[in-house]
C-alpha cells in the first residue's frame, strides 16, 4: 500500500485536486482510502456527494471510545473508502490533537491492514503544517509520499517552500519523501516554468499541470468529482493524466528548501518576463 | 462526615468525574521503567508532571524514585520539546550513566505533538546515545486510558530491546503486571520452585524494597537486564499476567518474533492461581512439587476452617481491572459476595468479565469501568456491605459508612507491609485472607453484645 500525504496552502484546491485524483486512480482499478485531516470535515464531500460523513472525532465525542471502522468509514464514489478526522469549530480546543487521534484510532481499528487489500491511504491535510498534530501523517510509519499542491502565487510558493522544511526534518529520520509539485493553475504568467524551475530548486519535479476550468467549480456544485459529473470533459482526462502520473511516480526526494531572497528573485525573474 | 454530600439517590453523570478511580498514564510507565536494571525514566512534558509522578510513587512504595524530565518551558511548548529531549539524553548518560533511559510522553507533549520515535531515532543517528546504552520510549497522554495503560504502553516498549539470535533460549517471558516488588519475588519463587526458567519483565523487586544500609543506590541491584530484555525474542512462550497491563507486550513478541504468548489472569486468589501454576506445569512439562501442593491445600484449609465468617458477606471492591478480575473470582470462589466493583480505568470488557464471574450468584452484580469512588459510594448507600476493598482512598467512604476496610491495589499511601508481603499465589491468597479476617472479626468483637462475645472465633 502506497501512503500519500497532499499538503499545500489553504485554499489552494487540495481537496478538489485530492478527490479527482482519488477518482482518476479508481478508473486504474485502484482501491484507496481517503483520510480527511481538516477540521472543516470537507475533504470527501465530492466522493460521497455531500458532507455525508459523521467525524471520527464527533463520533468520539458522542459514542464515547468504543467505535467501530464502519462507524467512522463510509464508501463513496468507486469504492473509495472516505473517513474524515473532523475536529473542533474555528478558535476553541486543538484541531492538531484530533488529527493525532483520528490515525490512532484508525490504525488500531484495523483500517490499513493487508485485509483491508487498499493500493492507497490519501491524507488530505488542511493548510500549513501549523503544529506537531498537522505533521502526524507524515511520521515514520506513516505517509511516505507527499504531494504538494501549488501555484504560481507568491504565498502558495512560500507555503510550499516551508512544507518542505517540514519534510525534510522528517525525511532525516524517516522514510517520508517528496513526490513532486501538483501546480493547481491560477493563471498566473509564466505559471508552468515558474513552478517546474521551482520543483527543480526544491530537488523535485512538478507532477503535473492542472489548468483552470470552470468544470472544477461546475462539477463541485453538483457535489461531484469531475470524472464522475462529466466523464468526457477535457479537464477530467487532466485529472486522469495526474492519477496516472502518481501511480507511475518512482522520483521520491529529500526536498532542498530555498531561502526566502532567492524564493523572492525566482518570482522576480518570471513576472518580470514579460 | 466528609463524604456527607454524597447523595443516596444516583443520577446519571456524563461529563462529571467525582473522586476517580485512576490515575496518570506516566504513573504507571515510571513504574514499569523502574523495573528494568539501571533504568532512568525520564517524563517528557513539564517538570510538575514528573514531581507529581514521582512523589505519588514515593508515597506507596517509601523508596525515593529518580527520574529525569524535559523541563517544559513556555518555548518548549511553542517550538516543541526535541531540542530539550535531545539535551536531556546528553546530560543523564554524562551525569548519572544509567544503561537505559525510558522516556515517556505526558500531556503537554502529545498534544503539541512531538513524535517521539522520531527524536528518538535522530538522536541514536547523531550520536547523541552513548554506545551500549540504550533508549526505549511510550507514548502515555493521561487524557487516555488510565495509570494501567501506561504502563502497559511502557512493558510494551521494553519489547523493542528484544534481539533475535536465532537460537532458542530454552526460557519463558514472564509478564507479571502490576503488582507489588514483594509479589514479583513470589512469582520468581514459584517459578523456581515449578522448575521453569524465565525471564521476568518488568522486575521491580529489589529495586522498589531495598533494605536501608545507609548508602544510596541510584541503581539499586535489581531489575530485569538489558540483555535478558534483548533475550526475550529468543524466549520459548510469554506467560502474561493481565490482559490490561501485559497482554499488548506479549501480543508483540508474538506478532514480531513468533514467541507464542499465553495471557492469564493475575495468580490472586485458588482458581487464578491453579491456573497459573497448571500453565507453568504444561510449558515445563513436569508434575507440580510438593510444596507448591501443601502451600495450596494450607489455603484451602484456611477457606473451609473460616467459611463461617466469609460466607454471604457483601463486598465493594475498588481497583485496577486485572486485579478486580481476580479478586472478584476468589471472593466469588469462598462464597463471599461481591457486589459492587469499580475501575476507573476504561474498557467494555471489564464488566463483561465480572458479570461472566457473578453470573451464579443470587444476585445481579453493579459493575462499571470508567467509574468512580463517588459512585460506588452511592451504591454502598443503596445496598450497603459488610467490607470495602480498595486503595487508600477508600478510607473516607469506609469511615463515613461505618464499613470494614481492607487496603489493597495502588496507591496505598497510609499502611505498610504492602511492598512486602505479597497477595500473589497461595500463599498471597493467605495473606489475602488474612487481611479479610482480621477486618470482619475486629468489626464483630467491636459491635458484639456482652453477651455473644466470644473468646474464640
Amino acid at each position: 500500500m502506497r501512503k500519500v500525504a497532499i499538503y499545500g496552502k489553504g485554499g489552494i484546491g487540495k481537496s478538489t485536486t485530492t478527490q479527482n485524483t482519488v477518482a482518476g486512480l479508481c478508473g486504474l482499478g485502484r482501491k484507496v482510502m481517503v483520510v480527511g485531516c481538516d477540521p472543516k470535515a470537507d475533504s470527501t464531500r465530492l466522493l460521497l456527494g455531500g458532507l455525508a460523513q459523521k467525524s471520527v472525532l464527533d463520533t468520539l465525542r458522542e459514542e464515547g471510545e468504543d467505535v467501530e471502522l464502519e462507524d467512522i468509514r463510509k464508501e463513496g464514489y468507486g469504492g473509495t473508502w472516505c473517513v474524515e478526522s473532523g475536529g473542533p469549530e474555528p478558535g476553541v480546543g486543538c484541531a492538531g490533537r484530533g488529527i493525532i487521534t483520528s490515525i490512532n484510532m484508525l490504525e488500531s481499528l484495523g483500517a490499513y491492514e493487508e485485509s483491508e487489500a487498499l493500493d492507497y491511504a490519501f491524507y488530505d491535510v488542511l493548510g500549513d503544517v501549523v503544529c506537531g498534530g498537522f505533521a502526524m501523517p507524515i511520521r515514520d510509519g506513516k505517509a511516505e509520499e507527499i504531494y504538494i499542491v501549488v501555484s504560481g502565487e507568491m504565498m502558495a510558493m512560500y507555503a510550499a517552500n516551508n512544507i518542505s522544511k517540514g519534510i525534510m526534518k522528517f525525511a532525516q529520520s524517516g522514510n517520508v519523501r517528496l513526490g513532486g509539485l501538483i501546480c493547481n493553475s491560477r493563471a498566473v504568467d509564466n505559471e508552468q516554468e515558474m513552478i517546474e524551475k521551482f520543483a527543480e530548486k526544491l530537488g523535485t519535479q512538478m507532477i503535473w499541470f492542472v489548468p483552470r476550468d470552470n468544470d472544477v467549480q461546475r462539477a463541485e456544485i453538483n457535489r461531484k468529482t469531475v470524472i464522475e459529473w462529466k466523464p468526457d470533459a477535457p479537464q477530467a482526462d487532466k485529472y486522469r493524466g495526474l492519477a496516472k502520473a502518481i501511480d507511475e511516480n518512482e522520483k521520491f526526494v529529500i526536498p532542498t528548501p530555498m531561502e526566502i531572497e532567492e524564493l523572492e528573485q525566482l518570482l522576480m525573474d518570471f513576472g518580470l518576463m514579460n | 462526615m466528609l463524604l456527607r454530600h454524597t447523595p443516596k439517590e444516583i443520577s446519571e453523570r456524563k461529563g462529571l468525574t467525582i473522586n476517580p478511580a485512576k490515575t496518570c498514564q506516566p504513573i504507571g510507565a515510571m513504574y514499569a521503567a523502574l523495573g528494568i536494571h539501571g533504568c532512568l525514566p525520564h517524563s517528557h512534558g513539564s517538570q510538575g508532571c514528573c514531581a507529581y509522578h514521582r512523589s505519588t510513587l514515593t508515597r506507596h512504595y517509601k523508596e525515593p524514585i529518580s527520574a529525569g524530565t524535559s523541563s517544559f518551558t513556555e518555548g518548549a511548548s511553542v517550538f516543541g520539546g526535541q531540542a530539550n529531549l535531545t539535551q536531556a539524553f546528553n546530560n543523564i548518560f554524562n551525569v548519572y550513566n544509567p544503561e537505559i533511559v525510558a522516556v515517556h510522553t505526558t500531556c503537554l507533549s502529545e498534544t503539541i505533538g512531538d513524535d517521539l520515535p522520531q527524536i528518538r531515532k535522530k538522536a541514536i543517528k547523531e550520536g547523541k546515545i552513548p554506545e551500549g546504552k540504550h533508549v526505549i520510549g511510550a507514548s502515555t497522554p493521561s487524557y487516555v486510558g488510565s495509570h494501567v495503560t501506561g504502563f502497559s504502553n511502557m512493558v510494551k516498549a521494553m519489547t523493542e530491546l528484544a534481539e533475535p539470535t536465532g537460537k532458542k533460549n530454552g526460557k519463558v517471558n514472564l509478564i507479571p503486571g502490576w503488582v507489588e516488588p514483594c509479589d514479583m519475588e513470589e512469582l520468581k519463587r514459584i517459578t523456581d520452585l515449578m522448575g521453569v526458567s524465565t525471564i521476568m519483565f518488568p522486575d521491580t523487586s529489589g529495586v522498589l524494597n531495598t533494605p536501608l544500609t545507609g548508602e544510596y543506590k541510584m541503581f539499586p541491584a535489581g531489575g530485569t537486564t538489558i540483555a535478558e530484555l534483548q533475550s526475550t525474542a529468543d524466549s520459548t512462550g510469554t506467560l502474561a499476567l493481565g490482559e490490561w497491563c501485559s497482554a499488548d507486550a506479549a501480543r508483540q513478541l508474538d506478532k514480531q518474533y513468533k514467541v507464542p504468548c499465553t495471557v492469564l489472569d493475575m495468580p490472586f486468589g485458588l482458581k487464578a492461581t491453579d491456573r497459573f501454576i497448571e500453565a507453568l506445569r504444561t510449558l515445563a512439562g513436569v508434575n507440580v512439587p510438593e510444596e507448591v501442593m501443601t502451600e495450596r491445600g494450607q489455603l484451602v484449609d484456611l477457606i473451609s476452617d473460616m467459611h463461617q465468617y466469609f460466607y454471604n458477606k457483601k463486598v465493594a471492591l475498588v481497583g485496577d481491572p486485572d486485579q478486580l478480575i481476580a479478586m472478584t473470582e476468589f471472593l466469588v470462589s469462598i462464597d463471599m459476595c461481591p457486589v459492587h466493583v469499580v475501575t476507573g480505568t476504561p474498557g467494555k470488557k471489564f464488566e463483561k468479565r465480572i458479570r461472566e464471574i457473578t453470573a451464579d450468584m443470587p444476585y445481579e452484580v453493579n459493575v462499571k469501568a470508567k467509574g468512580d469512588f463517588f459512585l460506588v459510594h452511592q451504591w454502598m448507600k443503596n445496598e450497603p456491605v459488610d467490607l470495602l476493598i480498595s486503595n487508600t482512598y477508600g478510607k473516607y467512604i469506609a469511615r463515613d459508612e461505618d464499613v470494614p476496610f481492607v487496603r489493597w491495589g495502588f496507591p496505598i499511601l497510609d499502611r505498610q507491609g504492602h511492598q512486602y508481603f505479597p497477595t500473589v499465589g497461595y500463599k498471597g491468597g493467605l495473606r489475602l485472607l488474612e487481611k479479610i479476617l482480621t477486618a470482619l472479626l475486629d468489626r464483630k468483637d467491636r459491635d458484639d453484645t456482652e453477651m455473644k462475645f466470644e473468646l474464640v472465633l
